[in-house]
């Protein structure tokens, strides 16, 4: 806007202020005397073009699909497809898993997500003894290459996509996936999905590590190298900022780590010799939905903007592909509650909307039974109906990036980028994401935030609905309802399913196999070929982890309290 | 004669990474003036009991968000009963189901919380419980 035009509106304000506004301050003050976004960024009362000043539209918003992309990742955005509407699930044995997939997919469902076991993400075999009482609790439970050919059964590899939350075995449970489709007839050029496969942030704050932090970054690069050569269309890496929030961080240091994240990998690919514009098109990354719909949308434009100006301007990437901030992006868990469950699904409608409006590839919605079970078949359509509804009956999808040229959402995103960007500077000053997270920093932060944000609930400052304020009498003695039940047989089954596997195996070629990995781990190579063959001939997940467990030790992470 | 601080081991049995509560109500239990131990996550049964006895802690708390606490409550129980630890007030927290509650009270759990609950409310009550005993 012309200068004069600003200096017009400031007047006006001025006045408005002066006037109008006075006058009705005068009589009834605002409910508070300050406001804050959920992370704590103070918020006027009134957001103008003064706010906006500084912003040049085409160097700073531009278009959709082009540097640097605040606007969007794709040119056409929801207009020519919409997001992947993808629900995690998985539980109980294989087959109950498939049984769960397939009917997802008959409802209309594009993309799986697979839940895994503890054991399984942690390395474990179902019959180890750390694996009781988690056998097929929280995910699937997959022990040999058997299991994934149960849980894919009558699913065409080269139809679906399939996103994997594994991290530490990852290249075990990738390799099973190209086995799987081998033995489908799917060659390996034409599987789509993505292992989530970023270790640094389970060492932060999802917990499913094993192995200390330089042979776990290996492995994350050995998926990304081998993948960049053979499974070209595979999303190697999902850099997750998810879990920090649901850690207790906030919007700005959720959206600051994943980035750091990001920095860290792509220095270790550079280090390997691979072309950032071989591999950086191939990473995703994942963001949650909290509470704060404006400070959400604002951060997932600001954390666009600010990924391309960094692949641009510190990793000098050519290819547009390289900039692209894709995101998977889902319900914070940890904005459910428990008290007045059926709230959930109002909860979660709004952090399908800030997907959308935050244009997001594909977007998770929470069951709204989900804080205190698996969930059911019925809540889990209904998680799937509420995107489709907004897909289809809300109009949300006509135009791109629909938020944009409000002034709070513009000045919002200015200002989570400013302090994103300050965070950055600070990592970097440390030394980069691997020392800020080995001196405590990283821990240190997200703690305190957690802490801060404990005390605004319990002093009833941040309401919670049904817990903290609208509480219903009487209501805490409830039971639950309609609950998924686990099986304690699933333990059992997965056990003696394990067992018949190891029994019908040609022992001299497992052996043979599991000898190769450690031998390739001995000659630091990439390990993703011996683990393929190692899978295809039924060696267990564990036995497999166990020879790095060997060579590498485990680690232990801090804790600070 | 001064009274000992009130010394508690917060524990993660089991598989699960999610400590986010186990480790907010050990700061607000710390906060109150206890003296916390906080294990870290992944401990095995054995590993908590044994901390418990060396550390001769008052309380152990025990957080689960993964649905095993009806598995491994039970054994981290006989455990301490086993190494003379019985005497230890054991709380546990986290995602359980309330028709859970009185089966965990059986096994010799005192106290439940569930999910919701501020911590200030379980530095209150161990406060009362090992005063009273």
């Amino acid at each position: 806007m012309a200068d004069a035009g600003l200096r017009a509106v400031e007047e006006a304000m001025a006045k408005w202020e002066e006037g109008t506004l006075k006058r009705v301050l005068d009589k009834s003050p605002e409910r508070e005397k300050e406001f804050f976004t959920e992370s704590g960024i103070p918020v006027k009362r009134l957001y103008t073009p003064l706010d906006l000043e500084e912003v040049d539209y085409n160097r700073d918003l531009g278009y959709p699909g082009e540097f640097p992309y605040t606007r969007g990742v794709y040119p056409t955005m929801y207009r020519g497809r919409l997001w992947t509407m993808r629900n995690y699930a998985g539980f109980g044995t294989a087959e109950d898993t498939n049984r769960r997939f397939r009917y997802l997919l008959e409802q209309g469902m594009p993309g799986l997500s697979v839940a895994f076991d503890l054991p399984t993400q942690i390395g474990y075999d179902s019959d180890h003894p750390m694996a009781e009482g988690a056998v097929g609790r929280v995910g699937v439970a997959v022990d040999t290459l058997a299991d994934m050919e149960i849980i894919f059964k009558d699913i065409p590899l080269d139809k679906v996509s399939t996103s994997m939350t594994i991290n530490a075995p990852a290249t075990i449970l990738l390799a099973m996936y190209i086995a799987v489709g081998e033995k489908q007839g799917v060659p390996r050029e034409r599987l789509m999905g993505t292992t989530q496969n970023d270790i640094l942030k389970e060492f932060i704050a999802r917990g499913t590590y094993i192995f200390p932090p330089e042979p776990s970054l290996k492995l994350v690069l050995d998926i990304v190298e081998y993948c960049y050569r053979h499974v070209p269309r595979w999303n190697t890496l999902s850099i997750t900022g998810y879990h920090f929030r649901e850690a207790g961080a906030d919007a700005v240091q959720e959206t600051a780590f994943t980035l750091a994240d990001a920095i860290l990998y792509i220095e270790k690919a550079l280090e390997r010799g691979i072309d950032i514009d071989d591999f950086a098109p191939r990473l995703s990354y994942s963001l949650g939905c909290h509470r704060d719909l404006f400070e959400e949308v604002a951060k997932y434009r600001a954390a666009r903007r600010l990924f391309a100006r960094i692949m641009k301007e510190r990793f000098h990437a050519k290819n547009p592909e390289s900039y692209l901030f894709r995101t998977y992006s889902g319900s914070c868990g940890s904005t459910l509650v428990t008290r007045q469950p059926l709230n959930n699904v109002v909860r979660v409608t709004i952090h399908a909307l800030m997907g959308i409006l935050g244009g997001h590839q594909a977007i998770h919605t929470a069951c709204w039974d989900e804080g205190y079970a698996i969930p059911t078949e019925e809540s889990a359509t209904l998680a799937l109906r509420t995107q489709q509804i907004l897909a289809c009956e809300s109009g949300l999808c006509n135009t791109i990036d629909p938020l944009a040229g409000s002034y709070y959402v513009e000045a919002l995103t200015n200002e989570m980028e400013r302090r994103v960007a300050e965070y950055l500077k600070k990592i970097d000053e440390m030394g980069g994401m691997l020392k800020a997270i080995e001196s405590g920093f990283v821990y240190r932060e997200i703690q305190e935030s957690s802490i801060r944000y404990q005390r605004q609930i319990d002093s009833g400052e941040k309401v919670i609905v049904g817990l903290n304020r609208f509480a219903s009498p009487g209501e805490e003695d409830l039971e639950e309802k309609d609950i998924f039940e686990y099986d304690p047989v699933v333990e059992e089954t997965q056990r003696k399913k394990l067992a018949e596997v190891k029994a019908s195996r040609q022992e001299s070629e497992v052996r043979r196999c599991l000898e190769a990995v450690g031998q390739a781990v001995d000659r630091n190579e990439n390990l993703m070929p011996s683990i393929i063959e190692a899978v295809k001939a039924y060696a267990t997940l564990g036995e497999i982890c166990g020879v790095m467990r060997e060579k590498w030790g485990e680690f232990k992470a801090p804790t600070f309290i | 004669m001064e009274r000992r601080k009130i010394r508690v081991l917060m524990a993660k049995v089991g598989l699960d990474g999610h400590d986010r509560g186990a480790k907010l109500v050990a700061r607000t239990l710390r906060d109150a003036g206890m003296e916390v131990i906080y294990t870290g996550i992944r401990q095995t049964v054995e590993q908590v009991v044994k901390t418990a006895v060396q550390e001769d802690v008052d309380v152990v708390g025990l957080s689960f968000l993964a649905g095993d606490h009806m598995v491994l409550v039970p054994k981290v129980i006989r455990g301490l009963r086993d190494s003379g630890k019985g005497d230890a007030l054991v709380l546990v927290g986290g995602i359980i189901l309330k028709r859970q509650v009185r089966d965990l009270e059986a096994m010799g759990v005192q106290k439940v919380f569930l999910p919701g609950t501020p911590p200030a409310r379980i530095a209150a009550y161990i406060q009362e419980s090992v005063h009273r005993s």
